[in-house]
């Protein structure tokens, strides 16, 4: 029988804190947290101080006053007499979705030109290097009010397509309008529509919309279905049926059938008064910040990309190859699906970046949040630290929303370790 | 390393706040310079020449405040601000006045907590076309394209006249009078609107200013002038009284021309004397020596003179004294008596 005696606690002492290697991180830690504390404290009671001492308290109410101006690029009804906080909803807006058409455009240019980049066809290859490294090396500010100055220069304005001899026409069996005010298109038009669902009474979506991307997602999951039948029947027989004209009949009949039961027509635009009416209105200061941003992020991804397919080695090509495999096939069954491991955590900074340079967008007046709420809201009321505050809260959501998105599909992309 | 630089900024942000909130005049005094925030170029008002010196109406009330307070017309640094970083810069210390045609009202004076000194250009809100728009009031503009500087009262005035006319428009927001400049050339916008007095300075500078028309349509009131912080009185006197000693100066016919001989002797007319140090305290009661507006009008003349040489009807602007003459002729200037 053995008894085990502990050997006598040592009794902390003070000094312990500094001498001792198992307390010593902490009290660093700790002295660093509450100095960084203390500062942030500071910082805010001087802030406050200062504020107060100007007779300018930090205050919220300004968001629930008419914002008084107009804005022109509008997702959702506004006009100048809602609210400063309605205004600068309207630049939300106006941010996501240059920022989701940059990102989604940016991706395809950026994957085309990496792949590209690596060509075995000497001109492809080098005429790729000189757009990504122009379009890398010149700040985007400068392609934005680039790609404006092209629009403005370059199109005819609205009055040249006046008189019996226009110095203008429009495009595509006269349906379309390039002017360097924007481009106008013809929009969709229901003439049984079922009108709009109203959210919180603030805002409506439009029940054709909802009803016509329902309707598409159950004839993709339908066509779905028949081509996992198919491969099962393939599985079992070794013969493939031929089911790609059902898949075609089951997408593209249901929504023809709503489309016309919604009476669908297109609006086309003319020439009236002093402006196009009737159509969609695609800006100029849309399309100069959507194409010159796509165009800058998309010479970053395309490095990304490229660094992705050279991290897989030469032996996955060659065994691909030796399978029979042509080299599109390769690239799209073999290389691309490995290389997107190494592509997707840099692709995140890179819509982030692209998200955050939008704010870019006030040189060609391009109303996002930071042209309402940081930029006309500011100023009309001058509330700098509350707009620029909710400003930053919005990039700051934005950011994280995107991270987490790309960081759920990069953990279904990753390599699963067994 | 890093904590240590950080800590250094906080340090110099600091005393930068620490400094801001003494008496305005002993830091531009100090500082040997005034630092005066002007537009970022409108020619007549303020622009920087073929040489880089900023010359301009505008400018000549920051050179005549220089002269005043620190005897040298040139001690200025002219910071460039757009209509959105003006307000920022003046409440954050970044400059001591703001001479940049900016719209006395309310809630600048009362809410932003500026202190507006004075009114050196009555004006008013106008709308600029091409002539081959065939368009002769601004009540025919339903539907137009207006291109319009964002951050200004004229945003405001815009969408309350559509509002009230029952008009539609497509603003089109741009920074810089530049911006707009170059939109509005190329038909980008059908209208250009701001003050009556920037849509004039503006077409000067076209190559065919004649084939565009200024619409009879004034549709607000803005009253420009220089403007300093609120809470340091001293400071908005010094530049409240050095504009008025502008005026003054062109009621009482002092030039810059004739301000030294007028100023060597006591004359016979005693506002002149009291206005030019020669008789009174003037000059030490607002903590200045006793010739500081002998020196501000010798900067760049007397208001009529600063309006003449910049602005005037002989200037390619060629804008009218209207308003803005003295009171004595049908205007609006008028200031209280020096004594």
């Amino acid at each position: 029988m053995t008894t085990l005696t502990d050997p006598p606690a040592e009794s902390f002492k003070l000094s312990m804190l500094v001498y001792d290697t198992r307390y010593r991180s902490y009290t660093f830690q700790i002295i660093a947290l509450i100095a960084v504390l203390t500062l942030l404290g500071w910082l805010t009671n001087n802030t406050v101080q200062n504020l107060h001492d100007l007779g300018k308290e930090v205050d919220f109410g300004f968001l629930n006053t008419p914002a008084g101006y107009d804005i022109n690029q509008r997702l959702i009804e506004y006009d100048n007499q809602d609210t400063h906080l309605r205004a600068a909803f309207v630049g939300l807006l106006n941010t996501l979705l240059v920022a989701v058409l940059g990102c989604v455009t940016a991706t395809i240019i950026g994957v085309i030109v990496g792949v590209l980049r690596l060509s075995s066809n000497w001109l492809v290859a080098r005429l790729m290097t000189v757009y990504v490294e122009m379009f890398r090396n010149v700040p985007v500010l400068m392609w934005i009010v680039l790609a404006m100055a092209i629009l403005i220069e370059s199109l005819p304005s609205p009055r040249d397509f006046r008189g019996d001899t226009p110095e203008a026409t429009m495009k595509l069996f006269d349906t379309v309008a390039f002017t360097n005010r924007g481009v106008y298109v013809p929009e969709p038009l229901f003439s049984r529509g079922i009108g709009d669902l109203s959210v919180f009474g603030a805002f409506g979506i439009s029940l054709d919309l909802v009803a016509i991307i329902v309707v598409l997602i159950g004839s993709f999951w339908v066509a779905k279905r028949i081509g996992r039948k198919a491969d099962a029947t393939q599985e079992a027989t070794g013969v493939r049926p031929r089911t790609w004209h059902v898949q075609t009949a089951v997408i593209v009949l249901p929504v023809v059938l709503l489309l016309i039961l919604l009476g669908f027509h297109l609006g086309y635009p003319a020439l009236k008064g002093f402006n196009f009416q009737g159509g969609t209105h695609m800006r100029n200061s849309l399309i100069a910040l959507w194409l010159a941003l796509s165009l800058y992020t998309a010479a970053f991804i395309a490095e990304n990309v490229r660094a992705g397919i050279l991290a897989i080695s030469k032996g996955q090509t060659e065994a691909a190859a030796a399978l029979g495999l042509r080299s599109n096939r390769i690239m799209n069954l073999v290389i691309l699906p490995q290389a997107l491991r190494v592509i997707i955590p840099p692709l995140i900074s890179q819509y982030l970046n692209l998200t955050k340079n939008s704010s870019l967008a006030i040189a060609v007046g391009y109303m996002d949040i930071t042209g309402t709420l940081m930029g006309i809201t500011l100023n009309q009321t001058g509330r700098e630290l509350e707009t620029v505050l909710l400003g930053m809260l919005v990039y700051l959501v934005i950011s994280l929303i995107i991270s987490g998105v790309m960081n759920v599909y990069n953990e279904r992309k990753k390599l699963v370790e067994r | 390393m890093k904590k240590s630089v950080f800590l250094g900024a906080l340090t110099v942000a600091g005393l930068a706040a620490g400094v801001a909130g003494a008496a305005t005049v002993d830091d531009v005094k100090a500082a040997g310079k005034l630092n005066c925030g002007v537009t970022t170029g409108l020619v007549g008002f303020a622009a920087p020449d073929a040489n880089g010196e900023w010359e301009g109406f505008d400018v000549g009330v920051c050179r005549a405040v220089a002269a005043a307070v620190l005897g040298d017309p040139t001690a200025v640094e002219f910071v460039p601000t757009t209509g959105k970083t003006r307000f920022t810069a003046l409440a954050s210390g970044e400059i001591d006045l703001l001479a940049r045609n900016t719209t006395w009202t309310f809630s600048r004076d009362v809410d932003l907590k500026f202190t507006f000194v004075g009114v050196n250009y009555y004006d008013g809100q106008g709308f600029m076309v091409p002539k081959e728009l065939g368009v002769s009031s601004a009540k025919e503009l339903d539907g137009a394209t207006v291109c319009i500087q964002t951050g200004t009262t004229t945003e405001l005035n815009l969408a309350d006249f559509f509002r009230v006319n029952n008009i539609s428009y497509e603003p089109v927001p741009i920074e810089t009078n530049a911006e707009a400049q170059q939109q509005f050339l190329a038909g980008a916008c059908d209208v250009y609107t701001t003050d009556a007095s920037g849509l004039a300075a503006t077409r000067a500078t076209f190559e065919n200013p004649g084939d565009y028309a200024v619409l009879p349509e004034i549709i607000s009131k803005e009253p420009l002038g220089p403007l300093v912080r609120h809470g340091d009185d001293e400071w908005g006197d010094i530049a409240r009284w050095t504009l008025n000693a502008l005026i003054a100066a062109e009621e009482y016919g002092v030039t810059s021309a004739n301000v030294e001989e007028l100023a060597a002797a006591p004359t016979d007319n005693p506002e002149i004397n009291r206005l030019l140090g020669t008789e009174g305290e003037l000059g030490a009661m607002l903590g200045l020596e006793a010739d500081w507006a002998v020196k501000a009008i010798k900067a760049g003349g007397n208001y009529g003179e600063l309006f003449e040489k910049n602005i005037g009807e002989n200037t390619p602007i060629g804008l009218a004294r209207g308003l803005n003459a003295l009171y004595t002729d049908g205007g609006l200037l008028y200031v209280p008596p020096f004594r």
